[in-house]
């Protein structure tokens, strides 16, 4: 993947929003990649959790709003208890999520859910989604 | 010292047997629990959020609740009211700012939040408060030659700061299977994520979860897992369904909450309508061990 970095680009509003919601520093992060080597759910995401990090320290938050990654986070925490700089990276993702989340925009509309499903799942599946993925 | 307990909605329905097994293990022990009054959703997932207090309402109002009915401690059973309940408390009280708004919300109850009430899960008050040596002493139908692998997942032990346990090699549920008679068996996938809310938007990472979690429980020669949240208990348990229709040479496990065998061991009946609650159907194993 090519990029082409620019001041702008780096001097992105939006990546102070990412560091003010989540409360993390994402430029503490020198890519060790602890965190991808952790996450069970790596095989599902387009950027792995180390590269979203360094996407976000290039100033590339359009990709990282839009891709498939913070929706398939499910906030294990996994990266977080592991990342030796005390990144905690889920965080990061909850800041993403959250971004699109004030927008309107998640990946689950309650409506979709069929009724058969809505029988047999459990509430604590249905709340935590509808807390996590819903806007 | 006061203990109250609070429940969780899944507690009341599809995890029922593990409220009436944990209510029955801690009667024949000698420590009844004592339902909470006004309960309502523990906020259920922790929001990771800095700045939205909306989201950690309904956790402090269940904390407040409590405070004003007299406990010292909040026991739950279910791992994520734990972390929830745990983390919301935390989050709040570190900052003056977020106590003084949260407490801006609380018009209706009786006192302020002030944050007096501990947040603990039953495995811990099993440990360090009942102990389990004198759980030994109390049981009367050992587990044995039950190999019992302790599914963890990751909200007892994550994060690390509110961990029962050590958070990377935690041993206290294969101690607990030790005490009432099993063999506690570590397996490699215990702590990692079943997929949790996934279930519902992406199956597939839970089916496929649940299949690499049984098969690494199945590989250490574990016969059953135990587990102590309901989100997990559905998806390793019920997410077997479409694991064996998936994959064809996966073999099936049965799923229990720890207090199900707990309350076999301490003596007590099995409760038939637990069996409903289960998809795996556990009634085979449990016969082949003669525990039922």
């Amino acid at each position: 993947m090519s990029l082409k970095i620019t001041r702008e680009r780096i001097k992105n509003s939006l990546v102070d929003k990412i560091e003010d919601i989540s409360g993390q520093n994402v430029f503490d992060c020198y890519q060790c990649g602890i965190c991808s080597s952790g996450c069970p759910v790596t095989d599902y995401m387009d950027y792995s959790p180390n590269q979203v990090i360094r996407l976000i320290q290039l100033g590339c938050v359009d990709e990282i709003l839009n891709s498939r990654t913070i929706w398939i986070c499910s906030t294990c925490l996994q990266c977080s208890a592991r990342c030796p700089k005390g990144i905690e990276v889920a965080k990061v993702m909850e800041a993403l999520r959250t971004i699109n989340l004030r927008q309107r925009e998640g990946t689950l509309k309650p409506e979709d859910i069929k009724s058969k499903d809505l029988k047999d799942l459990p509430q604590i599946a249905l709340v935590s989604a509808f807390r996590k993925l819903t806007g | 010292m006061k203990l109250g307990y609070f429940p969780g909605c899944t507690l009341k329905t599809n995890a029922k047997h593990f409220e009436d097994s944990a209510m029955q293990v801690m009667e024949v022990l000698g420590h009844p629990l004592e339902e909470m009054e006004n309960w309502i959703c523990c906020g259920t997932v922790f929001s990771m959020t800095t700045d939205d207090l909306m989201l950690q309402l309904s956790s402090i109002r269940n904390l407040l609740r409590a405070e004003n009915q007299g406990y010292d401690e909040l026991v739950t059973l279910c791992s994520m009211c734990y972390n929830t309940l745990k983390r919301a408390k935390e989050f709040i009280l570190n900052d003056e700012e977020n106590l003084r708004k949260v407490n801006d919300f609380m018009y209706r109850e009786e006192a302020k939040f002030k944050g007096t009430t501990d947040v603990v899960h039953l495995l811990s008050i099993l440990k360090d408060r009942i102990t389990f040596d004198e759980i030994k002493k109390k049981v009367t139908k050992p587990l044995k030659d039950l190999k019992i692998g302790a599914y963890y997942g990751c909200l007892l032990v994550r994060p690390k700061e509110l961990a029962i346990d050590d958070f990377e090699d935690p041993t206290i549920m294969e101690e607990l299977v030790d005490t009432i008679g099993g063999e506690g068996v570590v397996f490699p996938y215990r702590l990692e994520c079943c997929g949790a809310y996934q279930t519902i938007t992406e199956k597939d990472i839970t089916v496929k979860r649940t299949f690499e979690i049984i098969n690494s429980a199945r590989n250490a020669g574990c016969e059953a897992l135990i587990t102590s949240c309901p989100l997990c208990a559905f998806n390793l348990d019920q997410r077997q369904k479409e694991t064996s229709e998936e994959f064809l040479e996966f073999s099936t496990m049965p799923v229990f909450y720890f207090t199900e065998l707990m309350a076999l061991a301490l003596g007590q009946k099995w409760n038939k309508e637990w069996k409903k609650l289960h998809y795996i159907n556990p009634v085979p194993l449990l016969k082949e061990k003669g525990l039922i």
